[in-house]
């Protein structure tokens, strides 16, 4: 942990805006910075910087940023650093809902906000509901037996978008299984407009609530005994980590493992305090996230890896140096 | 006689079904230095548990200063009652100053950041639990007496009237024991704080508490002064088990000597 909590800031809100100024300009194409001054006319390569890239980079960012954010506020929830919204089965209730929308080929929106955004959030919503009732009916269920839940919620999901796409015709299958790889190839703006509402609510809610998420890393009876009315904040926390997912998996798909190695390695930088490990989840994942979509640009390009793909490529070795490191103890962050 | 803090009329509370507390009735007065005791699973830890609504008790069972507690919001009621739980072996990366800063919780509003007023109360509970030394340090590096120092460090900054321990030096070395038991009476006679205790040592409830509550399956056996809970066979009744007692050479109050097996 390094003491200086706001130099640690510093140095990360640079690195976060370099990594966003300079990583739109490399990719299968390279682009030259003059280029990119020219509004007016259409050159292949400026439209390729302003109408690809940019929003590319920007959605990479906000979705990182969400993704860290609410992986840090399971962990604080759940006092331990494997509980994330994508290892409890969430994000998986969030696919599901988006694929079971796809599936049933209605189109609707409300106040702007696409069906497959809401039915996804209404997935990840149940799942969560799943989870903390689970974690409710017995005091004291442990955090192994919470994450063999989440498991079993994955693959009952998992079972019903293969069954989806398995009554879909071949198309349709492939538009599904290519979204479940999480990626970014298709944005625009409009997805940015989409997606940004609920990662503007749930960041801002998490935010203001970082002193309870301080206190609820006590466990429950020590935040109650302080004054938190613990059952409220948490399902504030729920819906604002609920809204956030189910926004990012209605558009980008399922990306795994951010938000357990985001936050986890940005407590051992700056330490426990909320209050500074939003700040940080925020700017590191976000361009974590942007880097890593980097790379799946420029790895095997022409072609490109689903960012989805990097990230549990890196992710699931990282789970696995977790349980190592942190098997004899229970309370892990 | 001081008015009445806490006021527990016919609490019962059950958990999975099975009830440990059944019909108990209690005052607490202001200024008390109660110790609660009894047998394993008598429901000492479930009673006080009760007292800060970690625990949430039927309507009009338990009322703090003449409200039931259930009106009180856990914010204003956690102003005025502070809680030590068991030394636990989980482990906080917070400092210890992080860790007794965040006991100002109920004083915070959410838009104002940290007062002049709050960092005081912070190091003035800090010096008189004598843990100013390992202010900046993680709680985790520290060992089990001084992390419940800080600890009751936390519960002063909490700035409340009422402070409840739980099991407060069981698994403690005598040295951190003494320092504990002497830091509450230090609290309890500078500060005028009430202070609650549930414990397994009888002794000590005898030789530092004014008072004891005695619990034998959920229900209030004995509550009075504590040099007399060795008269008339009273522990003998709740444990089951016969005493041998001894007066101590210092304060004349009987105590409880081992058993020679």
């Amino acid at each position: 942990m390094i003491k200086n909590k706001k130099l640690v800031l510093l140095f990360f809100s640079i690195l976060a805006g370099l990594t966003v100024i300079l990583t739109p300009f490399i990719g299968m194409e390279t682009i030259p910075f003059d280029t990119i001054l020219h509004f007016g006319d259409s050159s292949i390569k400026s439209d390729i910087f302003w109408r690809i890239r940019v929003p590319r980079v920007l959605i990479a960012f906000i979705v990182g940023l969400a993704l860290s954010i609410g992986g840090m506020t399971f962990q604080a929830m759940f006092r331990n650093s494997l509980a994330t919204p994508f290892t409890l089965g969430v994000s998986s209730g969030a696919a599901f809902g988006a694929a079971l929308y796809v599936k049933m080929g209605i189109i609707f929106s409300l106040a702007g906000i696409t069906g497959q955004t809401i039915f996804a959030f209404i997935g990840a919503l149940i799942t969560i509901t799943i989870v903390y009732l689970l974690s409710k009916i017995k005091k004291g269920f442990s955090v192994g037996t919470m994450l063999l839940a989440g498991v079993a919620i994955n693959f009952f999901f998992s079972s019903f978008i293969l069954f989806i796409q398995f009554m879909s015709d071949f198309t349709h299958s492939f538009r599904i299984m290519r979204w479940l790889m999480g990626g970014f190839e298709v944005i625009g703006y409009t997805d940015i407009y989409n997606i940004l509402p609920f990662i503007l609510v749930g960041t801002l809610i998490i935010v203001l609530l970082s002193t309870e998420l301080n206190l609820l890393t006590l466990g429950e009876d020590l935040a109650i005994s302080r004054g938190v009315n613990v059952n409220r904040i948490k399902t504030i926390l729920f819906i604002a980590t609920s809204l956030m997912v189910g926004g990012i998996i209605s558009v980008v798909g399922p990306i795994g493992f951010v938000g357990m190695m985001i936050p986890h390695i940005s407590r051992l930088i700056i330490g426990q305090d909320h209050r500074y490990l939003v700040v940080l989840n925020i700017i590191f994942g976000g361009s974590f996230l942007v880097l890593c979509d980097t790379l799946s640009r420029i790895l095997i390009a022409p072609a490109e890896i689903p960012v989805g793909v990097i990230t549990a490529l890196l992710g699931g070795p990282f789970f696995i140096w977790l349980l190592i490191t942190n098997s004899n103890n229970n309370t892990t962050i | 006689m001081n008015n009445i803090l806490f006021d527990i009329r016919n609490l019962s509370y059950s958990v999975l079904k099975k009830e440990i507390l059944h019909s108990l009735s209690l005052k607490i007065y202001e200024g008390d230095y109660l110790s609660i005791i009894g047998p394993n699973g008598s429901g000492k830890t479930t009673l006080i548990k009760c007292l800060i609504k970690i625990n949430k008790t039927a309507d009009d069972k338990i009322y703090f200063k003449n409200v039931p507690i259930e009106k009180v919001t856990q914010k204003k009621l956690a102003a005025q009652i502070s809680y030590v739980p068991q030394v636990n072996e989980q482990s906080f990366s917070f400092t210890s100053r992080e860790f007794v800063m965040l006991a100002r919780y109920p004083h915070l509003s959410r838009f104002t950041s940290i007062t002049t007023k709050d960092r005081d109360a912070v190091r003035d509970a800090l010096n008189l639990t004598k843990t100013t030394q390992f202010a900046d340090r993680s709680l985790n590096t520290l060992s089990g007496g001084e992390k419940q120092m800080v600890f009751i460090a936390a519960a002063l900054a909490q700035g409340g009237k009422v402070i409840l321990l739980d099991e407060p030096a069981t698994f403690l070395d005598p040295k951190h024991e003494n320092d504990i038991y002497e830091i509450l009476k230090t609290i309890h006679q500078k500060t005028n704080k009430t202070i609650v205790t549930v414990t397994h040592n009888i002794n000590s409830a005898i030789l530092y508490s004014d008072k004891i509550a005695l619990l034998k399956n959920g229900e209030i056996v004995y509550c009075g002064d504590s040099d007399k809970i060795t008269e008339n066979n009273i522990l003998q009744d709740a444990y089951d088990k016969k005493f041998t007692f001894i007066k101590h050479p210092t304060c004349n109050k009987s105590i409880i000597l081992p058993e020679v097996l």
